[in-house]
């Protein structure tokens, strides 16, 4: 195609895409507590408030805490069910995997005010280790996805080969699947914990009342006004995620894994 | 290895930690959400048991129609924006060389993983009058005096369009991906512009990937919960919006309940309809 116009195409969708983290970077920087563009000043005293204020700096360790402990939580989910609907023929089972796709499909505010209506009827409510258990159901979607493809990629005879040498399934899980599998294990856990860091509504809907992840903490503090902490923890979540997306892409097949054919094949 | 059906017991053992899970933690509660939509509210706490169609007969009101037909309105607007403005993109994108196409996912990806409220928060900034992009038209001359740019209803398009825009590409990138570049080829050597060939030969081949894609779109816009409350006024707000506010702020869990299960029932037929289309594409 007219690489001029492919060009200009690319630069448009790339400006629309960037123009409001633009923006909020340059509000980040602002040296008042103004909501300024361009910025008043330069200053990155607010950054250095996530880190400083003690309600920021609790906010972002409850984001952290909750992403990595229900990521671990969604791929011990993910892992012996993707495992057991490849190693077995059972078509009945597949249920199970379109009960891990479920949450994700449907709209967000279904699962949340779903897991809000039973943690309220099972007492729970409120407390940090439902969000957790949340999180992990509902993002269980993106190791399970992740996985089936990895298992998709063995080659059988790998396993065939090693049980004819005598290995039992569990030789066989540690010592050739394991390792084949390890890269989809990584982006598995890296997609779910860079969304649970995000996620709002139903992290709101648990633990809303009692606790405050970054996106509460920012929901709350835009209700109340504006403040440049606000623009600096997005582009510091901007730059998790960019980074983590990142080491992904340089470790791992990006496209492979977003569905296009092996460069390999 | 051949796949063996599961013999022993303990052949089912991968199974029990995972399907147990799911159970508890999505069916029951699933189940429990339906359960509550036939409940009576109970002004004092949560709700009563009870067996009631009052939280569904609400939906027969003048006020429910029109935040239905909003909803639908607004996800078919975003669905189209996104759909015509990704179509182009995906397919140059999927004909870049690979570092372009890794970098362009890694920004996508990125994008798509942000929070609705950080996406919320950056638009309303963008649209403010101390900070917007109305400053930089200012400076450029081309306007006298800035102004703020929401609440409204493009403000909520545009941001929405936004958010589903990385979804959009993710979704038709592997069937761009794998389409025959042989097809365009040939088209090329017949004498087409490049142009032509991508209106003729790619969107028709496209033809049912595209409807999928409209329709995945469509519900993934229909789940947007906060940006119609951060940047429009209430005549805006969808169905969405409406539940969480039901839930958290008018505490009337049951009338919330309903309106979620009524959004899983079309939800859910549209779900049937991309599988449909899905399916029509294989058979062509």
């Amino acid at each position: 195609m007219n690489t001029f116009l492919q060009k200009a195409y690319f630069g448009l969708i790339g400006l629309f895409l960037s123009l409001p983290l633009i923006v909020v970077a340059g509000v980040s920087v602002n040296e008042k507590q103004d909501l300024a563009f361009p910025p008043k000043g330069f200053s990155l005293g607010w950054y250095a408030e996530i880190f400083t204020n003690v309600e920021w700096r609790n906010a972002l360790f409850a984001s952290i805490t909750l992403a990595a402990l229900s990521a671990a939580v969604a791929l011990l989910i993910a892992l012996p069910l993707a495992w057991f609907l490849w190693r077995r023929h059972a078509p009945w089972a597949n249920i199970f995997q379109l009960l891990g796709v479920a949450p994700f499909t449907l709209p967000p505010v279904i699962t949340a005010l779903g897991l809000l209506t039973f943690w309220a009827a099972t007492g729970f409510y409120g407390q940090p280790a439902t969000a957790v258990i949340s999180h992990a159901i509902f993002f269980v979607t993106l190791p399970l996805v992740t996985l089936s493809l990895g298992f998709s990629s063995i080659d059988r005879s790998l396993v065939e080969a090693a049980a004819t040498m005598g290995a039992d399934d569990r030789t066989i899980f540690r010592t050739v699947v394991l390792p084949l599998i390890l890269p989809y294990l990584i982006s598995g856990y890296a997609f779910a914990f860079v969304l649970s860091l995000n996620e709002y509504i139903v992290a709101y809907m648990t633990i809303g009342f009692t606790m405050e992840t970054l996106p509460i903490k920012i929901f709350n503090a835009l209700r109340y006004g504006y403040t440049p902490t606000m623009a600096s923890v997005t582009i510091l979540f901007v730059a998790i995620a960019a980074t983590i997306f990142g080491l992904v892409a340089r470790f791992g097949d990006l496209p492979k894994l977003l569905g296009a054919m092996s460069t390999k094949d | 290895m051949r796949r063996e059906p599961p013999q022993k017991l303990t052949d089912y053992g991968p199974l029990f930690f995972p399907a147990g899970m799911l159970i508890v933690f999505f069916v029951v509660p699933f189940a429990t959400m339906i359960a509550v939509s036939f409940f009576r509210r109970d002004p004092s706490g949560f709700y009563t048991p009870d067996f009631v169609f009052d939280n569904y007969a609400r939906f027969l009101s003048l006020f429910f129609g029109k935040v239905l037909g909003f909803s639908l309105f607004l996800a078919v607007m975003v669905a189209i924006c996104c759909v015509v403005l990704a179509v182009p993109f995906t397919y140059l994108l999927s004909r870049a060389k690979r570092r372009t196409q890794v970098l362009w996912l890694v920004a996508l990806l990125s994008i798509l993983s942000l929070s609705e409220v950080i996406i919320g928060f950056a638009w309303s900034t963008l649209f403010s009058r101390t900070a917007g992009i109305t400053n930089l038209l200012v400076m450029l001359g081309v306007m006298e005096q800035a102004v703020a740019l929401n609440p409204s209803f493009s403000a909520v398009l545009t941001a929405m369009v936004y958010q589903a825009l990385p979804y959009t590409v993710l979704v038709l990138y592997p069937a761009l991906v794998r389409l025959d570049p042989t097809l365009t080829e040939a088209a090329r050597t017949l004498g087409a512009s490049p142009i032509k060939s991508f209106f003729t030969v790619v969107v028709p081949a496209l033809r049912n990937t595209i409807v999928a894609t409209l329709i995945m779109v469509f519900i993934f816009a229909l789940g947007s919960y906060l940006l119609p409350q951060i940047l429009g006024r209430p005549q805006h707000w969808t169905l969405s919006v409406l539940i969480t506010d039901q839930a958290i702020y008018q505490s009337n869990m049951p009338f919330a309940a309903a309106m979620a299960v009524f959004l899983v029932l079309v939800t859910l037929g549209l779900v049937a309809l991309t599988v449909y289309a899905g399916r029509k594409g294989e058979a062509a």
